[in-house]
């Protein structure tokens, strides 16, 4: 196959990939798109056989690679619960950089094969897209890894500060430009190795001071990050897959870090220095003590079935207890009574971009019941109920009202305006900025407290009599 | 007062000597630049004018504007299949892992780097592998939970 055929069908590839992004603007054609993406992978690994044929040994390691790696990851898919989705991205970005290392030291010792020069004698523009590639793919490795940890609650969700982190962070990043500059000049694996281990100082140092809630904006960068770290590897490579690939995916993560930051009012500086929510002090026992309404499930059953409007506000809380089944279940109920249910979803709410819509999808509640926040806000004003279930942050009014508060300026939905206001909590404690929220005091606020997956049963069992 | 003329002039002839040097200088780059540029695109004529880098740069920055674009337009809802989707497209990475594992040393010289390549090259197929097979499946098992009203 002439080169020109190939890059052709790279192009092919990138393309298809393209269509498998498009897709997503809508649920109806999202599969279609997402078979378009196998299609682009298939042309892609294709194309590389048939172009640089392995030899004998390397293709029987390339089939037993694909049927491990294929087979395991086939596995994951199938069996991973979807209230697991945050960790596993985390997990399969941290599996995109590592590969990209791989790939660039693979590239290094055997340049011939990748057509940048020969041994001792690569060129330099190469070297610099390789320790590019290597850097961003060691980066995106290790700060997936901690994601997946606070992610997965194997370590602590709260932000962890080193002393003088911000200069052991910037003595990193020079070390980082150093060392490729030795690596461009002396073409010495050493330095790249050093270069690929100051990475992973780098990626761990960055992540692990970011709490558990800002966990979206890590994951969405990490997505950038694995997509630029692909984009270097394409430039060493002069592969259009690659490269337009890397593009798609580094805008992409960029896009979502942006609008996960926009959801938070917060600036995505302020988001990786860090540090946020780290003071969150739990309940104050000092404080006097004031009155909240607490109900029972029988209670909010009983003003449920009376409302003609309810809408439901879900919050990591609903990903803790695994209660959305039990939410649709109730949900149907109240729909035969002739109760119009939507649902209202915070673009932070979760632990990743989207994470409520694909736990609602789940539990089969019909997409088109399910409204963003700029669609529905509106509509609280003429709802009977809010029934917030496992949010907190996203719905407090001081983010309107209180400049001092820290949460101020966030974007939040006015379940406030509707006629009741259910809040379904574990207890009293504050959300992740640590902010009390006065809502919870209010007069038509009523307070259903423990494990929101019980508590919604009970509520279903209430219903049924 | 004879003497200072006497002076100045011969400054001002010096300085018009320096002069005439650097113009003779200048004539002499500016005809060597001439030849470059000749020799240059006559390379061009043969075909070999632009690096291919900066084709793939410029494609590299076309690709970008798409993904602004499409990304844009992908709809919230979607965005953790979104997320899955884009992780198993980037290991597309696997490319340069069948490359670095299939690479046969062509001399003794090569021989060790080449096994090398070959050992990093078989843990990134497999680890890109788990990528393509996990992220392409758990997106479709996601997007085929998404459902319409009734």
């Amino acid at each position: 196959m002439s080169a020109n055929i190939a890059a052709l069908l790279y192009l092919v590839a990138g393309v298809l990939f393209i269509f498998a992004l498009r897709g997503l603007s809508s649920p109806a054609t999202s599969r279609q798109g997402n078979r378009y993406g196998m299609i682009g992978m298939a042309i892609a690994v294709a194309t590389t056989l048939l172009t640089h044929f392995p030899s004998f040994g390397g293709l029987l390691m390339i089939v037993i690679g694909v049927a491990i790696g294929g087979g395991a990851g086939a596995f994951i898919a199938q069996r991973v619960p979807m209230t697991k989705m945050p960790e596993l991205v985390a997990g399969f970005h941290a599996l995109v950089g590592l590969a990209a290392v791989l790939v660039a030291a693979g590239a290094f010792f055997a340049p011939r094969a990748f057509g940048i020069g020969d041994a001792n004698e690569i060129h330099a523009g190469s070297l610099v897209e390789m320790s590019l590639g290597a850097a961003i793919g060691a980066i995106t490795f290790t700060g997936s890894i901690i994601a997946f940890l606070k992610l997965s609650e194997r370590m602590t969700g709260k932000p962890i500060l080193l002393p003088e982190r911000h200069t052991i962070n910037i003595m990193l990043g020079v070390a980082l430009l150093a060392l490729t500059a030795l690596f461009v000049g002396t073409q010495s694996g050493v330095w790249l190795f050093l270069l690929i281990f100051a990475s992973f100082a780098l990626g761990v140092t960055l992540i692990i001071p970011i709490g558990g809630a800002d966990m979206p904006v890590v994951v969405s960068m990490l997505n950038s990050y694995s997509g630029w770290a692909a984009a270097g590897i394409g430039f060493t490579l002069g592969n259009l897959a690659l490269i337009i690939t890397g593009a798609l995916v580094g805008s992409s993560g960029a896009i979502l870090s942006y609008i996960m930051c926009k959801g938070m009012n917060r600036s995505f500086i302020s988001v990786i220095l860090g540090g946020f929510g780290g003071e969150v002090a739990g309940p104050a026992g000092g404080k006097e003590t004031r009155n909240v309404k607490q109900g029972s499930a029988e209670d909010a059953g009983y003003i449920m079935q009376n409302a003609g409007k309810i809408i439901i506000v879900p919050g990591y809380g609903m990903a803790v207890a695994q209660a959305q089944h039990a939410l649709r279940e109730m949900a149907d109920m109240l729909k035969e009574e002739g109760v119009d249910i939507k649902y209202a979803i915070h673009p932070v709410a979760g632990r990743m971009p989207g994470h409520m819509n694909v736990l609602l999808a789940e539990a089969n509640v019909p997409y088109d019941e399910v409204f963003e926040l700029e669609d529905i806000n509106s509509e609280f004003g003429q709802a009977d109920v809010a029934f917030v279930i496992g949010a907190n942050d996203v719905t407090n009014p001081a983010a309107k009202t209180d400049k001092t508060s820290a949460i101020y300026g966030m974007p939040i939905l006015d379940v406030e305006k509707a006629k009741t206001v259910l809040f379904l909590k574990r207890g009293m404690g504050s959300g992740y900025a640590g902010v009390e929220n006065e809502l919870f005091f209010r007069s038509n606020t009523m307070m259903l407290f423990g494990d929101a997956k019980k508590t919604v049963e009970s509520i279903v069992k209430s219903l049924a009599h | 007062m004879t003497d200072s003329t006497q002076q100045l002039l011969e400054k001002a002839q010096a300085a018009a000597e320096a002069a005439r040097h650097l113009a003779e200088q200048a004539q002499h780059y500016s005809d060597e630049l001439a030849h470059t540029a000749a020799a240059a695109a006559a390379h061009g004529l043969a075909g070999g004018a632009i690096d291919p880098f900066v084709f793939r740069v410029a494609i590299f920055a076309m690709a970008v504007f798409v993904g602004y674009y499409v990304v844009w337009s992908v709809t919230p809802a979607l965005h953790t299949p979104l997320m899955s989707v884009t992780n198993a497209i980037s290991s597309v990475i696997i490319v340069g892992a069948l490359l670095a594992a299939g690479v046969e040393g062509m001399s003794a010289a090569e021989a060790s780097g080449s096994w090398w390549a070959n050992a990093f090259g078989f843990i990134a197929v497999i680890l890109a592998s788990v990528n393509i097979f996990g992220g392409f499946l758990v997106t479709e098992r996601m997007l085929s939970m998404y459902k319409k009203k009734g």
